[in-house]
């Protein structure tokens, strides 16, 4: 276990910032009063995958052998052997709270996104105005629960004219595969 | 009531064939609805009217007494003629006669009927009293029956019609519906034992001693369930009253010995589980044990705080068509649910984390353990994270929590849990509990231990357990469970300000892994007591004493669940508080302190080591040759020193898993070569060297992953210099 070094760190924030946009100064916050931060935040790679948790967390890590260490906190996802850096499903609940560009969709698009499949205009409920084409969105059903995430087919603007088959975010991650995925999505 | 008096009056009725006793009982059990103050208020009604008319039919009385579960409303011929073929079959004996006695008794009944009716209007008035009173029964006994199905019915349409009405799940509502769940589960429960009382008349008749072990059916046939259940029930009320309804020559073995068997063939236990488990209980309730295990526990699911609370989720999910209600008072986050239209373990709420699937019983150690915010806890045993999440979300995602279990695959759903449920504070480890604490990580606040166990409490879930576990299991599993505690005792810090409490739980109801599991403990750790669990009066104190052994008196204060009691799934509950250190380390400090000797450092090299435990007789052995030896100066036994130092070189070579007696010649070589003293040297520093050694291997991973970084983070100022670096450059990127 150790903090990531500096092309790491780039890579790994260019993706995130995909995603929460300047928010993403607020995961790295260092404690202050009257905020709810109240824990200094780190970020530490254990082999391949990337983890997020509070430092003192961290520390307390250090005592067990690597090869015991399964998690420690929330796990953000992994680097690729090309160096890219992929997001996990897990890290939906750090990108949710600071997500950039939202998409909100109906009931009776639910089952789709948790089955994996994009999202349709069709079930689109609301949009973030002013999306960009190709940038991270998080979906959420209309109770406000992060359902997933995924990358901006259209940006809002071109969305207005599309007819209600066409695919306005392209799905990179969902609930579902809590369900789909169990026995992939962590083994390190 | 009436049955009652009438059976007083009527003299003993023809004996009962056997198969029209099971059919009756399965009729029982077909309709259990109908209470049987139902059954029997008709039956009063119709014999007063009976008794107006005068013209009765002659066999109607007896036959009413004899069948009670017989729908009361058909026509009067009917019941002529059932009653008729009745009697033919069962009575080959003289018909006149017995009708002849049927007639007397009949005139009999109805003179007096006669004589209530014209003579004393209170008394009747009383009677109609009676009747209108078992009319109200009886209507309550209806409104209860439907009270299964149409509330939840009108529930669930009311809920799908208008959506948005918050008020259809306020806590009023909840509580009516607890509420009359309760009625109806006392209801049940009454109408139980009316019944059993009522089965205890039918056959409780003097002279009868009923006959069970002549029933045998032929060997290597099939055993006929029916009957085979029937001589169970038999036994067992023979068993609750052997004096009067035992036969003379049969002892209470035989009779266990008969019923064990008839178990094991009837459900399907190996013989000496059964019997282990039969010794628990009274007859009578080991048969209720028995019977609770075929029949599934109800599903619970605990909302995950963290992410909503228990009103907006119960509100969501009757949405999605689930019926469900509070699981009981015990439990703030707890829902039961009776019946789902779509799959619990699939609806987006699940797959959101809002809630997970989790027995009642183990929502248990949890509450008992009462994690508080930033704590330091650790769970020994923890997936597949029920319990862990629980605890995580109890403490609102502050503290540290570690999950560890000791298997890979299971890891994995316990990490999928972990993260669905949003714990953000927990380590999942992999390691072998027992050597693992608190050599890892020690100075735990508060450790939560749910033993793995043979689980003789989750038989509904697993019926496997049946056959699977033998004599051998319950000997294998208890020393595990013991060494496991011990870890979870040594990895507690007495002196924290908040906690210093172990829970150890087991989905078992066997007394070997906990009452003795616990004493176990107790003996080889005196800085340990029993303290309360903080659950409340639900469930039982644990047992005191069992077969002739004898547990600590504050073992009641354990907390002991069963599912024919409290419907949860079995379940002990201990919640253990450390009040001082070790004392093994304590004494042997102190011995160190006062007086440096060679078995004393061996047996501080010990401590060291994961296993302190077995060396307390060596020690006391050490402390009493310390007496000589410090007290007078005595001449030094040489042969015997040596035969103590061969025994503790024995116990620490056993301890380590090498074979004693593979080195023990060594020793004795050493010691013809040089004196004791120089075997012993060698030892203790081999001893000391090895703990530099563990250290080793973690530096030098740390070291190689400082190298693999290509940069050396050593320091936490460097880190965050490090960071704020990469965020100036990444905003000056922008």
């Amino acid at each position: 276990m150790r903090a990531l070094d500096e092309t790491e760190t780039r890579t790994m924030f260019t993706k995130l910032a995909s995603y929460t946009g300047a928010s993403l100064s607020n995961l790295i916050a260092p404690p202050a009063e009257g905020t709810a931060v109240t824990e200094r935040m780190v970020f530490r790679l254990v082999k391949d995958r990337v983890f997020y948790l509070p430092e003192r967390i961290a520390n307390f890590a250090t005592s067990i052998p690597r090869d015991s260490l399964l998690t420690a906190g929330t796990m953000i996802g992994k680097f690729t052997k090309t160096g890219k850096f992929r997001l996990n499903m897990s890290s939906l609940s750090i990108i949710a709270p600071h997500a950039r560009v939202k998409c909100w969709v109906k009931s009776n698009g639910e089952m789709p996104i948790l089955y994996g499949s994009n999202v349709l205009k069709a079930h689109v409920a609301r949009w973030s105005e002013d999306a960009p084409e190709h940038s991270g969105c998080v979906i959420f059903n209309q109770n406000d629960t992060p359902l997933g995430f995924g990358v901006t087919a259209r940006s809002t603007a071109e969305m207005r004219k599309l007819e209600p088959t066409a695919v306005v975010v392209f799905a990179q991650a969902d609930v579902g595969m809590y369900l789909r995925d169990e026995d992939t999505m962590f083994t390190t | 009531m009436g049955v009652g008096r009438r059976m007083i009056k009527q003299g003993p009725p023809p004996p009962l064939d056997e198969s029209k006793i099971t059919m009756l009982k399965k009729r029982k059990a077909g309709e259990p609805e109908i209470a049987p103050k139902a059954k029997a208020a008709p039956a009063k009604k119709r014999r007063r009217s009976d008794a107006d008319e005068q013209t009765t039919s002659k066999k109607a009385a007896p036959k009413k007494s004899k069948a009670n579960g017989a729908p009361n409303g058909s026509a009067k011929a009917d019941k002529k003629v059932v009653e008729k073929k009745v009697a033919e079959k069962k009575k080959p004996v003289p018909m006149s006669d017995s009708e002849d006695e049927d007639e007397e008794m009949e005139e009999m009944e109805d003179d007096e009927f006669g004589d209530l009716d014209g003579v004393s209007d209170g008394s009747l008035d009383s009677d109609e009293g009676v009747g209108r009173l078992s009319d109200l029964e009886d209507d309550d006994s209806v409104i209860d029956s439907d009270g299964d199905d149409h509330p939840r019915e009108t529930m669930f349409s009311d809920d799908e019609d208008l959506s948005d009405a918050e008020e259809q799940l306020t806590a009023a509502n909840i509580e009516g519906l607890s509420r009359k769940l309760d009625a109806e589960q006392q209801a049940e429960a009454e109408e139980a034992e009316q019944e059993l009382q009522e089965a205890a008349m039918q056959t409780n008749i003097a002279g009868d001693r009923p006959d069970v072990f002549g029933q045998d059916g032929q060997p290597g046939l099939a055993p006929d369930l029916q009957l085979l259940r029937q001589r169970i029930t038999d036994t067992i009320r023979i068993l609750g009253d052997l004096k009067t309804l035992g036969q003379a020559d049969k002892s209470r073995a035989d009779y266990v010995d008969l019923v064990l068997n008839d178990i094991c063939t009837y459900y399907g236990y190996t013989r000496y589980l059964a019997e282990k488990l039969w010794n628990l209980f009274t007859p009578m309730e080991a048969f209720a044990f028995f019977e609770a295990n075929e029949t599934p526990r109800p599903v619970v699911i605990r909302t995950n705080t963290l992410r909503t609370n228990r009103r907006s989720l119960a509100q969501a999910l009757i949405n999605r068509g689930v019926v469900l209600e509070p699981v009981g008072k015990w439990s703030k986050v707890g829902l039961q649910v009776f019946e789902s239209a779509v799959p619990l373990g699939a609806t987006p709420e699940y797959l959101a984390g809002h809630y997970i699937l989790q027995a009642a019983s183990s929502f248990l150690p949890v509450m008992a353990l009462a994690p508080q915010p930033n704590e330091r806890v650790l769970d020994m045993a923890a997936a597949p994270g029920g319990k862990t999440t629980y605890m995580s979300a109890l403490m609102r995602n502050t503290g540290t929590v570690i999950a560890n279990d000791a298997s890979k695959p299971r890891a994995k759903g316990l990490i999928g849990n972990i993260h669905r449920l949003g714990c953000k504070n927990t380590i999942v480890t992999n390691m072998d509990a027992r050597t693992a604490f608190p050599k890892a990580i020690g100075g735990f606040d508060r450790v939560l231990l749910d033993a793995p166990c043979t689980g003789t409490g989750v038989i509904s879930k697993d019926a496997g357990v049946k056959t699977s576990k033998d004599e051998r299991d319950f000997l294998a599993i208890p020393h595990m469970q013991r060494q496991l505690l011990l870890a979870a005792i040594d990895s507690v810090d007495h002196s924290s300000k908040t906690g210093g409490y172990i829970v150890y739980s087991t989905c078992s109801v066997t007394v070997e892994e906990n009452e003795a599991v616990v004493q176990y403990v107790l003996r080889k750790r005196p800085n340990i007591k029993i303290v309360d669990t903080g659950l409340g009066d639900f469930g039982s104190p644990g047992f005191t004493s069992y077969m002739g052994k004898k547990f600590d008196a504050k073992m009641t204060m354990t907390r002991r669940y069963f599912p024919h009691r409290e419907n949860v799934d079995g379940f002990y509950v201990c919640k253990l508080k450390k009040t001082g250190p070790t004392p093994v380390t304590q004494s042997s400090t102190t011995e160190t302190s006062t007086k440096p000797g060679r078995a004393r450092s061996s047996s501080k090299t010990e401590s060291t080591d994961d296993e302190s435990y077995d060396k307390t007789p060596i020690l006391d052995e050490d402390g009493s040759a310390q007496d000589h030896e410090g007290g007078s100066f005595g001449p030094f036994a040489e042969d015997e020193d040596q035969e103590r130092i061969n025994r503790a070189e024995r116990n620490r070579l056993r301890r380590k898993g090498l074979n004693p007696k593979g080195v023990l010649n060594k020793p004795k070589k050493s010691k013809d070569a040089s004196a004791s003293k120089g075997t012993e040297k060698p030892e203790e520093e081999k001893s000391e060297a090895k703990k530099p050694e563990a250290k080793k291997p973690e530096a030098a991973k740390k070291s190689s992953n400082e190298g693999k970084g290509e940069k050396k983070t050593v320091t936490k100022g460097e880190e965050k210099k490090e960071k704020k670096e990469k965020k100036e450059k990444k905003s000056a990127k922008k």
